[in-house]
């Protein structure tokens, strides 16, 4: 009887390397193989990405009438930051509801395209409202910018902080 | 050993993925940058890369770099690429590009960040010599971001090389660390004891077993501690220590079944059988699919036996067999299902991988595969990355799909383009014409105008900066100069147009600055006006340019691009029913290795059960004969108790007898009794 006790000591011992690949059948050389392909098809496909962004640029969104509208924090944002609407000329052109992801990617110094767009050259009305909430409850903040659309794409960067933290919404032309 | 050797590597790596952030500065210098840590962190590694790689292949473009908002990141960038691509599984180009950093003329500490990175690519890709090969170039200084990791890391690729006396000198350097401290902890015993010393390594995993913090990564830490001593303890014949440490994993946490099985086992070590009763009956409740279930299963009954309830145990046996049974049509109903194809239906559905158990949460779809089998499995580490690629695969597969829609939009958009454009552009082009030859005449006036006016700060000209009035009378002047000539000087209407032409030629000659200064001004102000015709006329150019080339020029790229999505599509397909298959068969594998042990089980169980009814049958005999022996005993005793008390009375009679006659009597005691024989 001892030595069936140590028979299932030994099973039970064992079962702690248990997570190890048993699958035999399948070698390590095959795994890398497919693994190698895979990354082929990765690589192919982010040129065919490439091209197509490039493409869809010219077609889409020329450069004499490009906008692209991104959202940041500014010191980590100090809130959190529920929904975000973008008007342009005062016509809504984003509305967009935040994932506890966004906001974590958001604060950790990503940067959010939140509209892609044309628009003709000249002076062009901005406004922006966002809806979060901080400490104190919610936290609802608007603002109105002008910016000039020349003849290159127009970057505009829209900063939003929390409470305290210096202008709750500011605007930055690239 | 082998326990230990795996739960060290397998810290080892998880921690190398936890520190691994997607972006590691903040990127507000640079939009684009700052667009692909957003991707990155909402984990969409794809975008990312291929937001970063065109930005960076823009910047590498640039005739001055050093102008681009990307300059001041440019590191980081090309760090983070290398990262975006590691979280991506493109191992080869992350290294190749963690390669051309290290090549390259930069910083010291730069290069050992980069030759760190590169190191921990190679061990995750398990190649542990080339990753000792890299970590050893390491030479002066490290950036304090990555200090720990880079210590961390080295110390893993020593341990995973057999190198442990170096592994220990890193990870007590690390014992304090924020970030690496529990797992430096854990290792550092492992390392003692792979090194033999056996008595520091014992207590170094019970200082790491009690290790501070409320957090889950804390908690596992002294789980996987206790767990790994405990069983090291049981290994060297120290059940009673054995169990002190077993006893301290939590009942709630991965390790727990583990720790009850070995909790149990320490106290039947200890000839303590109905102690080992209680953690064994806490993990008979458990999940059946465990391994550490199945093996207490016959655990129990073994137990019970020993206390000498072998009926009971029989009764157990019995039970396991019933449930070994259940397991093994359950595992073939799984290899059936995953021979249907069912597995890789299930886990390409989108709306599990949104549960974090969504592995579990996989065996309540119908026809799919017990997962619960597939944990382990599913926890190494080739099947995960070949999971993860088949998930690519599939992502990448819709991805092209939309692609090849999108390349379709975008001709029908083109046409429609066309179809306006086209008739409307010669007109245009016509009237674009008429007024380009008019602009170009007024154009050639004004810089006629200009050159005179410039030749006239040298050589001055007062006429030509006369007045139309001053003109006109200049010519009636003349005439009346040359009606007058034939007079005499002295003729006084000679005289008065000569004052005339005077007084003209003195307005002329006086106002001549001023005039002049004016005429500039002018030219000024009309060069305002012709700015503003060359930008009306720059914009319509540039608008009759975007009208042509909003549907001119697309053809040859939209079928280039059409063929290269096509081809891609065929690949992905063909390498996804590849990795697929390899999935599968890694699947049905483990399960028929589970379905072998199982058999195993059964095989013991049932001579167990045996054993166990031919135990109690012969407690059940022994007992009866016991019975019956312990029956004839008291009818014995019984018999000479009446004999007893028969003779006694004999003897009595006797003696009173004898009182008047003292002789000639025999003596009773030698008579048998009738009837108390056995």
């Amino acid at each position: 009887m001892k030595r069936y006790f140590y028979i299932l000591l030994a099973i039970a011992l064992l079962s702690g390397a248990n997570v190890a690949v048993h699958a035999e059948d399948v070698s390590k050389a095959q795994i890398k193989g497919l693994d190698e392909q895979v990354q082929d098809i990765k690589k192919d496909v982010l040129g065919i990405s490439a091209e197509l962004a490039q493409l869809e640029e010219k077609l889409l969104y020329p450069s004499n009438t490009q906008v692209s509208v991104f959202v940041s924090f500014a010191k980590k944002g100090g809130f959190r930051l529920d929904a975000m609407d973008i008007k342009l000329d005062g016509k809504e052109v984003a509305h967009h509801l935040y994932t506890a992801k966004e906001l974590e990617a958001l604060r950790n110094g990503g940067v959010q395209r939140i509209y892609t767009g044309n628009i003709r050259t000249g002076d062009h009305q901005l406004e922006v409202s966002f809806l979060g909430q901080s400490l104190t409850g919610d936290y609802r903040k608007n603002a109105s910018f002008s910016i000039s659309k020349g003849v290159k794409p127009k970057l505009v960067e829209i900063k939003v902080a929390g409470p305290g933290l210096g202008e709750s919404i500011a605007v930055k032309e690239w | 050993m082998r326990p230990l050797a795996f739960l060290s590597i397998c810290a080892g790596i998880g921690v190398g993925l936890m520190v691994l952030n997607p972006a590691r500065v903040s990127a507000s210098t640079d939009l684009y940058f700052g667009e692909a840590i957003f991707h990155a962190h909402t984990n969409e590694y794809f975008d990312a890369i291929s937001r970063l790689d065109a930005e960076l292949g823009q910047y590498y473009g640039l005739d001055e770099p050093g102008l681009d908002t990307l300059h001041f990141n440019i590191d980081s960038a090309q760090f983070s690429v290398g990262d975006f691509e590691l979280y991506y599984r493109m191992h080869q180009r992350a290294g190749r590009a963690i390669k051309s950093v290290i090549e390259g003329n930069v910083e010291p500490a730069v290069r050992n960040e980069a030759i760190y990175r590169l190191a921990k690519i190679l061990l995750q890709k398990n190649q542990p010599i080339n990753a000792l090969h890299a970590i050893e170039q390491i030479k002066g200084e490290i950036p304090d971001s990555v200090r720990d990791d880079a210590a961390y890391t080295r110390a893993v690729i020593y341990m995973t090389n057999g190198r442990p006396t170096d592994a220990v000198r890193i990870l007590e350097g690390l014992q304090g660390s924020s970030t690496h401290g529990g797992f430096a902890a854990y290792n550092l015993g492992i390392a003692l004891l792979q090194l033999g010393k056996d008595d520091d390594g014992i207590t170094q995993l019970d200082r790491a077993g009690r290790t501070s913090g409320n957090d889950n990564g804390a908690a596992s830490i002294r789980d996987k501690a206790n767990l790994a001593l405990g069983y090291k303890l049981l290994e060297s014949g120290k059940p009673e220590l054995a169990k002190q440490y077993l006893d301290r994993v939590r009942l709630n946490g991965p390790f727990s079944n583990r720790a009850l099985l070995g909790s149990g086992w320490a106290d039947v070590a200890l000839k303590k059988y109905d102690r080992a009763l209680v953690p064994w009956n806490i993990l008979l409740k458990r999940n059946v699919t465990d391994r550490a279930v199945q093996e207490v299963m016959m655990g129990v009954p073994f137990a019970y036996g020993k206390l000498g309830l072998h009926g009971r145990a029989a009764l157990l046996y019995g039970q396991a067999l019933e449930s070994y049974d259940k397991e093994l049509g359950k595992l073939d109903t799984s290899i059936k299902s995953i021979q249907d194809g069912k597995f890789l239906e299930a886990l390409a559905r989108e709306e599990l991988k949104k549960d974090r158990n969504w592995v579990v949460q996989l065996r309540d779809l119908p026809d799919t595969p017990e997962t619960h089998y597939l944990i382990s499995l599913m926890a190494s580490h080739d099947f995960q990355e070949s999971l993860q690629n088949y998930f690519d695969l599939e992502e990448i597969r819709k991805r092209l799909e939309t692609w090849e829609r999108d390349l379709v939009a975008y001709e029908d958009m083109i046409e429609l383009r066309r179809k306006y454009y086209e008739p409307l552009l010669p007109e245009i082009e016509k009237q674009f014409q008429l007024l380009d030859s008019r602009m170009r005449l007024r154009i050639e006036q004004r810089d006629n105008l200009e050159n005179k006016l410039q030749a006239m700060l040298i050589a001055p000209r007062p006429q030509f900066l006369a007045t139309v009035p001053e003109r006109i009378y200049g010519q009636r002047i003349a005439l009346m100069e040359r009606r007058t000539k034939h007079l005499p000087d002295d003729d006084a209407q000679r005289q008065r147009v000569e004052r005339l032409r005077g007084a003209l030629n003195w307005n002329l000659y006086t106002g001549y600055h001023e005039r002049l200064t004016q005429a500039f001004k002018r030219l000024r102000e009309l060069d305002g006006v012709v700015a503003e015709l060359k930008q009306t006329y720059r914009s319509f150019v540039r608008t009759r340019q975007a009208a042509s080339l909003s549907y001119e020029g697309y053809d040859s790229s939209l079928n280039t691009l059409r063929i290269k999505i096509g081809e891609a599509r065929e690949r992905v397909k063909s390498t996804m029913l590849r990795q697929g298959h390899m999935l599968e068969v890694m699947a049905i594998n483990e399960l028929d290795v589970r379905r072998k042990r199982i058999e195993g089980d059964q095989v013991k169980a049932r001579f167990a059960l045996a054993e166990s009814y031919d135990r109690a049958q012969k407690a059940q005999t022994d007992a009866a004969f016991q019975a019956v022996a312990e029956q004839k005993a008291e009818q014995a005793k019984k018999v000479a108790e009446q004999a007893e008390k028969d003779a006694a009375a004999a003897e009595a009679a006797k003696q009173s007898e004898a009182a008047p006659k003292t002789t000639g009597q025999p003596a009773a005691t030698d008579k048998p009794t009738g009837g108390a024989t056995p």
